[in-house]
């Protein structure tokens, strides 16, 4: 127990509150609040009893165990606060306490009785001791002074011969001092001799104040002058050495340490110094400059920049380091000249690398590039801190960030390049003849193939281009490449910049049109217009998502929102698509107007036949049909009535047609022409030949349909027909009828065109005697 | 106000020719030919009252067959002529003619009387403008801006320039030439270009434009390929000497400078079908019109490459006027080459359009239908140009 061993101390038995050896038992807090009385007794801080709970106020006269306690407070408070069954408890309460107390107590006192005796037996031998020692005391201090007499007449004695010897040592000192004066220029042309320049460069500095200062006596006058003969002697030879240059530039800087001290002049010195290091520097720039020459086998860049970032790097640190060593009291102005010094080589040195890098353009290694630009960047990074006036890091940084910059500009192009390429493919597989029985890869399996090829080559592109802000290059933590070179340069420069322009591109398909002789094959426009499409869709919003991820974007600069883009591939597509149908509908309509423009309609024979060019018409249309569906869905078609089978059947006997057109054959009432077929069109919609399509097989069907009989409609009319020619129209509309409704989204549409078609010719026939339907009918089924 | 609205007439029948009257610079008059194959032709003299928003209509007959073009003489109103076809037995013959029509019309202050036709009168046949068979002419085209004796016909593939003498009543043969070439080539349109003391005339045949040379009869440009398709017609701008306008089957309007045959000035895309007729205004020639087989009508602004790229220039008088100098020198707001308006009046496809000789702000279209509309150019614009 801690309390024991104060126990034994002088307030011996006075611990009221301690308690009781047998109650450990019980809880740390009433052993707590008994270590606070007694340390409140031996006058210990209060800070110091810190462990006490902190809800007991030390001071609160109410605290039964507290120091400050006030009986009167107390009872008063009792009495005050608490009912009567309370004041009864804790009056047996107190009671019982009390008595505890008594009893803890008297246990005390009897168990440390023994404890008591022998501590006084103790104290009483202690008393007998110290008298003993007390007498031995004194004799020590008889002895003590006679000891310190002694001593005291011995250092009288000795007093005189210690001054003399004091002075003999002085005049020892300085004959040694002259000796090594008198000896020095000896010594001097010794160690000049022997090649230790530093020891004679010591020797002289150590005389040289001395030699100064008596130079008034004749004896130093005359070794002053041989050693001045000698030291300049030596600057020579040290000059010669320095002038020489032979040796490496630690030793250059020696020489130029050894001709400070012989106070040579700095400046001189400093402007050497340069000239000096510039000399071996041009040396490896020069070779440098021969590595890359005109002749082809130069080294790697890798290995390129290795050699400069060791010859010529490493050097210009050496002499800086050496410079700054040497010539730090310079000042500014030694630090200027080298700034000067370090920029000018530099700018040659960086002026080399770009042009070695230049040659690099074109190569298509990245990884070696970038491997090569952090070695230079690495490189120069140390200099760059011992030479921040010179801006050399930052040079260095901004020749990263422009090759850099040129490999974006590079990739681009080369995506445009794949992207062209891959038309070029297609273009050839579209044009190779088509072996009987072999069929050629699908248009399907053609866009299928320039989607994924594409997709890889921006995929080989991003992580060529990703290299750059890999984190172990020691530039990629720069705030170009963490910023402006992900968000402006990769995302809006490569990729953005690639998709305008491959939808550019697919545009300038659209602009060349068949003035040029129609050069673009329509499978091309059709393939064009879905890869567009499948980009609108899914595409470009992946190729961003994967750009963003990998390039994690920190500009806040704005960046092309997926939408736009997006929205530009859809016009494109549907350009695209829009001058497909423009062009296959082109084709068949010169096949309509060829075969309208070129027949005598007046003299021609009864038709017997369907004429061959409708049936080539109806085979076109199918052979469009196929390869659209290769690539389109079908398309919403309108709700067909129920016998859109037999419409065909009707089309010259329904009281509509036979209305449309019949009255024209009545001499009567010309009005009526225009009258009824006015009236007629009122009730159906305005035809828009060459409109825009919708992405599906049926709207692109239909618009080549329209397109196709437009064009025939206006043919016939420019026309004069006889009543044979009236009837081979007749045959001929129905024949389309019978095959062309099927590949538009409104039949109604088609029945429209046709219906004026024949009304057309009917009006451009002098003599118009329409065939029997029925007749047409089997001329149709025939043919 | 709604003197903006358009005024339609109807004629009976189907209608592909229109012409103003061109020597007429007073009234607002056009003529119309028809084509019908079973009844009499006729040709409609419409006239205009500007003021009453009121056509008055006269007709003449015109026997000989369908009229496929019209050209009004520059010099005498009376004088139009026609070109036309005539179908005899599984046969039709193209013809070109020139007319007079009857003393009383020529002016129009006739008061027409009944719609009934039994009063139509009939031209009075001056020449025929025959050259042996052909089997098309496509056009008949005066001479700008002179007596009213020189006519050039573009039938087949020959260019014929002919002199009419003695008041009309002979025509005689000054000059041809012809297009060489593989194929059958065939005239579409042609021009008497206003320009270089009137020695030029442009053709258009298939997707070529060629300009001629009045006094030698030979080729001066050629602009091949102008159009994807077929050219339909073409049109001198009035006030600049080397533009002209083109219109074909490929949907667009180009226009030319011809020292640069290799490429259009401006195209237009505006039409949904074939183009079939384009007209430069005569004064403003910024205001372009077209006319179109989706039965459309088109009002084009095309100030970019208009003689008044800049607006209207200050006259020297107008500078005495401080107070106008003062409001003129406020940089007006330059107009876009733009749409002015699309006119959808017409339910057939419209085959040709033109404005009129006398008034400046309005213009005829014709459908096949035989429909004629007559519109104005919109008010706001016509103010934006003049002041």
């Amino acid at each position: 127990m801690a309390a024991a061993a104060p126990a034994t101390g002088p307030g011996l038995g006075s611990g009221p509150g301690e308690p009781p050896e047998g109650l450990e038992a019980e809880a740390p807090e009433r052993r707590r609040k008994a270590h606070g009385m007694l340390k409140l007794y031996y006058g210990l801080s209060e800070g110091e009893a810190a462990g006490r709970p902190a809800g007991s106020d030390p001071l609160d006269p109410t605290d039964l165990n507290g120091a400050h306690f006030d009986p009167e407070v107390y009872l008063d408070k009792l009495r005050r606060e608490c009912p009567l069954a309370q004041l009864m408890d804790s009056e047996t309460d107190m009671v019982r306490q009390i008595r505890a107390l008594d009893s803890d107590m008297q246990t005390l006192v009897y168990e440390n009785y023994n404890k008591f005796i022998s501590a006084t037996d103790t104290i009483r031998k202690m008393k007998n001791d110290f008298r003993k020692m007390e007498d031995e005391m004194d004799r020590l201090a008889t002895n003590m002074a006679v000891i310190t007499s002694f001593s005291a007449r011995i250092s009288a004695t000795l007093q005189d011969r210690h001054e003399r010897i004091t002075k003999l040592a002085g005049v020892h000192a300085l004959l040694r001092k002259l000796q090594f004066l008198f000896e020095l220029p000896s010594r001097l042309t010794t160690c000049v001799e022997r090649g230790a320049y530093g020891q004679a460069v010591r020797y002289q500095g150590r005389a040289r104040a001395v030699l100064q200062q008596y130079q008034h006596l004749p004896s130093f006058r005359a070794i002053q002058d041989d050693c001045q003969l000698i030291t300049a002697r030596l600057a020579q030879q040290l000059r010669q050495r320095f002038r020489e240059g032979g040796s490496g530039a630690p030793e250059q800087a020696e020489c130029v340490e050894l001709l400070l001290a012989l106070g040579e002049p700095a400046e001189e010195l400093c402007e050497e110094f340069l000239a000096h290091a510039r000399g071996r520097l041009e040396e490896e720039l020069s070779s440098l400059e021969s590595e890359l020459g005109p002749s082809p086998p130069a080294p790697d860049v890798l290995e390129f920049t290795d050699r400069g970032g060791s010859g010529f790097v490493g050097g210009l640190c050496q002499v800086a380091a050496a410079y700054q060593e040497l010539f730090a009291a310079r000042g500014p102005a030694g630090a200027e000249k080298l700034a000067v010094f370090t920029r000018e080589l530099g700018g040659r040195y960086f002026a080399l690398v770009e042009r070695r890098l230049a040659q690099e353009q074109g190569g298509s290694d990245n990884s070696l590039l970038v491997r090569a630009l952090d070695r230079f960047h690495r490189r120069l990074q140390a200099p760059g801190a011992l030479l921040a006036a010179a801006g050399l890091a930052e040079a260095a940084t901004e020749i990263v960030e422009r090759v850099a910059r040129e490999r974006l500009g590079h990739h681009l192009q080369g995506l445009r390049a794949a992207f062209l390429g891959c038309l070029t493919d297609v273009r050839q597989a579209l044009a190779a003849p088509r072996l009987a029985g072999k069929e050629g890869p699908s248009l399907a399996e053609l866009l299928a193939n320039v989607a994924s090829s594409i997709l890889s080559h921006i995929k080989s592109s991003l992580a060529a281009v990703h290299l750059f802000t890999a984190k172990e290059v020691s530039f990629s933590n720069k705030p170009y490449f963490r910023g402006e070179f992900c968000s402006q340069g990769v995302r809006e420069g490569l990729i953005v910049g690639f998709i305008r322009s491959m939808c550019q591109t697919a545009q300038s398909f659209c602009d060349s049109p068949g003035e040029k002789g129609g050069a673009t094959p329509p499978a091309l426009l059709l393939l064009l217009s879905r890869l567009c499409l499948d980009y609108e869709t899914a595409t470009i919003s992946y190729i961003l998502t994967l750009t963003d991820e990998q390039f994690l974007v920190q500009d806040q600069s704005p960046v092309t929102p997926v939408s736009s883009l997006c929205a530009d591939a859809r016009e494109t597509a549907r350009r695209l698509l829009t001058h497909y149908v423009k062009v296959q509908g082109l084709v068949i309509s010169q096949m309509l107007r060829k075969s309208v423009e070129t027949r005598d309609w007046l003299s021609t024979l009864e038709p017997r036949n369907v004429r061959a060019v409708m049936k080539r018409v109806v085979e076109d249309t199918t052979a469009i049909d196929v390869q659209v569906g290769l690539l389109y869905e079908e398309g919403v078609r309108k709700a067909q009535s129920s016998d859109s089978s037999k419409r065909t059947f009707s089309v010259y006997s329904s009281s509509r047609q036979q209305g449309r057109y019949a009255p024209s054959y009545t001499p009567s009432a010309p009005m009526d022409t225009n009258l009824l077929s006015n009236i007629q069109k009122l009730f159906s919609e305005r035809i828009d030949v060459f409109s825009p399509v919708e992405f599906n097989k049926v709207s692109v069907l239909t618009g080549i349909i329209k397109i196709s009989l437009k064009t025939l409609l206006e043919c016939v009319r420019l026309r004069t027909f006889g009543r044979f020619g009236l009837q081979q129209v007749q045959v001929d509309c129905h024949f389309l009828q019978l095959y062309l409704w099927r590949f538009v989204a409104d039949e109604e549409l088609v029945h429209l065109l046709l219906d004026e078609v024949v009304a057309s010719a009917a009006l451009r026939c002098p003599d118009p005697v329409p065939m029997e339907p029925s007749v047409v009918e089997v001329i149709c089924e025939r043919g | 106000m709604e003197d903006d609205a358009p005024v339609i007439y109807g004629l009976e029948f189907q209608a592909r020719a229109l012409t103003p009257q061109t020597a007429e610079t007073d009234a607002i008059r056009f003529l119309v030919g028809t084509q019908s194959l079973k009844y009499d032709n006729q040709i409609h003299i419409i006239d205009f009252d500007d003021e009453n928003n009121i056509i008055n209509k006269n007709v003449l007959l015109h026997q000989v067959g369908e009229i496929w073009h019209i050209s009004a003489s520059p010099a005498d109103k009376g004088v139009l002529a026609t070109c036309y076809n005539k179908t005899s037995d599984s046969r039709v013959l193209a013809c070109a003619a020139v007319w007079r029509m009857p003393k009383e019309l020529e002016s129009g202050n006739h008061e027409s009387p009944d719609d009934s036709a039994s009063t139509a009168q009939t031209l009075e046949l001056l020449c025929h403008l025959d050259n042996g068979a052909q089997s098309s002419v496509a056009c008949v085209t005066w001479e700008p801006m002179g007596d009213g004796k020189r006519v050039i016909s573009l039938a087949d593939n020959r260019i014929l320039l002919w002199d009419l003498q003695e008041s009309s009543s002979q025509a005689v043969l000054a000059g041809s030439a012809a297009l060489e070439g593989k194929g059958q080539l065939r005239f579409t349109s042609g021009r008497w270009g206003p320009h270089h003391n009137c020695t030029q005339v442009a053709t258009a045949s298939d997707t070529t434009l060629r300009g001629w040379d009045t006094r030698s009869m030979s080729q001066i440009y050629c602009i091949e390929n102008a159009h994807g398709q077929l050219v339909r017609d073409l049109d001198f701008n009035p006030n600049k000497q080397y533009y002209l306008a083109s219109c074909g089957d490929d949907c667009k309007v180009k226009f030319w400078d011809t020292r640069n045959v290799t490429e259009p000035v401006k195209t237009l895309e505006e039409h949904s079908h074939w183009v079939w007729s384009v007209r430069y205004n005569h004064s403003h020639d910024q205001l372009v019109l077209t006319g179109s087989s989706d039965s459309r009508v088109i009002l084009s602004n095309m100030v970019s490459i208009s003689s008044e790229p800049f607006g209207h220039l200050v006259d020297d008088d107008d500078i005495s006027d401080p107070e106008e100098h003062q409001a003129d020198e406020k940089p007006k707001e330059p107009l876009r080459d733009s749409v002015i308006a699309t006119y959808e009046e017409h339910e057939d496809s419209v085959y040709a359009v033109d404005w009129s000789s006398a008034d400046p702000w309005l213009f005829a279209s014709l459908s096949y239908d035989g429909r004629l509309v007559i519109n104005r150019v919109p008010r706001a614009l016509k103010y934006h140009i003049l002041l």
